[in-house]
């Protein structure tokens, strides 16, 4: 990743998420929300300080930030509107918009099908990791 | 019986309904000619995306949803979608249509339709047309085979409830809209816990370990609340709680699966 300007990907997930991360007054209920919890490295309720903080690289490189389903469920128990879902997909996004860069390579995606996966996954895969 | 053979409206499969999840789409059909309401597919409609495109600096990804919402506000009516995730992202696209002036303004320069889209297309999920269009009550007096004894847990997830304030489906965290419809066809509705909970189904591809642990849990809370069977609106839930996991099965079938057998339009079993 172009880290070079760090406020410059700071300001791009500000710009494309409509998120508020400045409103987080990091009482947890997103991570005690969250599905992925176990998942992660780096736990919904530690988004938005991450992206105040300028640190949008670690958080879009980490591992868990996959593992997020964008099931919605910490956005919809926000008491502040932050919107840590939306966070996160912006991370995923501006990491996966540099050249080459996906998280699933389409050559990758024949040997995890069988017959009866829905094309509904293979879109969302095809979303989801790449852009 | 049934109300009036006057109601048309338009109606988006998707990609899915065409192929693995055909039976959602077959007995949303027959159930609803049965109501007196013909669903009219619209014409040449494109695959919605599957995944609802948060970021807002992406058009593009806008356009099939933004196709398919223009295609019903110009036959002059709402716009009928079944599943859960079409719904998600056409619903909430057309949100964005009428509530982000740089997308909405970006997606009219682009497309230079004779009339630019501001959202004005009524967006319902088959549940709802059930609910406000139909009514429950109506559905239920068409009801030729109830469903009794029968112990009918409703899968929610994720992309019917939330975000509650753009979708506007139902209560996001005691919703009733699935219990009402058990209830209308003669079983009995369980709730549980998960019901409202991801099954995990977005990561299959990714890390199958992951959505079976989700899928497990799922069946686990509607079993322990004595449940015998799961009924879901979503082709990759389905996938995921028929296949994911290895704790006990629960036959889990789709909403429009259940209706159909109620009111006698399915084939015989």
């Amino acid at each position: 990743m172009h880290s070079s300007n760090k406020t410059e990907l700071k300001k791009l997930v500000l710009r494309i998420s409509g998120a508020h991360p400045e409103k987080c007054m990091k009482c947890g209920k997103c991570s005690a929300a969250c599905p992925a919890f176990d998942e992660m490295e780096i736990h919904p309720h530690k988004f938005a300080q991450m992206v105040l903080d300028e640190r949008v690289e670690e958080l879009a490189t980490s591992k868990g930030i996959y593992k997020c389903m964008s099931c919605f469920a910490c956005l919809e128990r926000c008491p502040r509107d932050v919107k840590p879902a939306k966070i996160a997909e912006a991370a995923r996004a501006v990491y996966l918009r540099q050249q080459g860069a996906s998280y699933m390579k389409q050559d990758e995606i024949p040997s995890k099908l069988d017959d009866e996966i829905p094309g509904q996954a293979l879109m969302s895969a095809m979303r989801k990791y790449n852009k | 019986m049934g109300i009036k053979k006057t109601m048309i409206y338009s109606y988006y499969p998707g990609c899915t309904l065409k192929n693995k999840a055909k039976d959602l789409d077959k007995y949303a059909r027959l159930s609803c000619e049965k109501l007196g309401i013909t669903l009219e597919e619209i014409p040449e409609w494109q695959c919605c995306g599957a995944v609802y495109p948060m970021n807002e600096d992406e058009i593009a990804p806008r356009l099939p949803a933004i196709r398919a919402l223009v295609s019903a506000r110009d036959a002059g009516r709402p716009l009928v979608t079944l599943c859960s995730a079409c719904h998600h992202v056409i619903k909430l696209v057309n949100e964005d249509m009428k509530n982000n002036a740089y997308i909405r303004e970006r997606v009219n320069s682009y497309l230079g339709l004779e009339v630019p889209y501001n959202g004005e297309t009524e967006v319902i999920h088959y549940l709802e047309l059930l609910r406000d269009k139909v009514g429950f009550d109506t559905l239920k007096a068409n009801v030729v085979n109830p469903l009794k004894g029968r112990k009918v847990a409703p899968y929610y997830g994720c992309m019917l409830l939330r975000p509650s304030k753009e979708m506007n489906f139902d209560n996001p965290e005691n919703p009733k809209i699935m219990e009402d419809l058990v209830k209308a066809l003669g079983a009995d509705p369980v709730v549980y816990s998960m019901r409202n909970e991801c099954c995990g189904g977005y990561t299959v591809l990714d890390d199958r370990g992951y959505a079976a642990k989700r899928a497990d849990a799922v069946r686990e809370s509607a079993a322990d609340k004595g449940a015998d069977s799961l009924i879901t609106a979503c082709p990759l839930c389905m996938y995921n709680l028929v296949h994911g996991g290895d704790k006990a099965k629960l036959p889990t079938y789709y909403i429009t699966e259940l209706i159909a057998e109620a009111l006698g339009v399915s084939e015989a079993k």
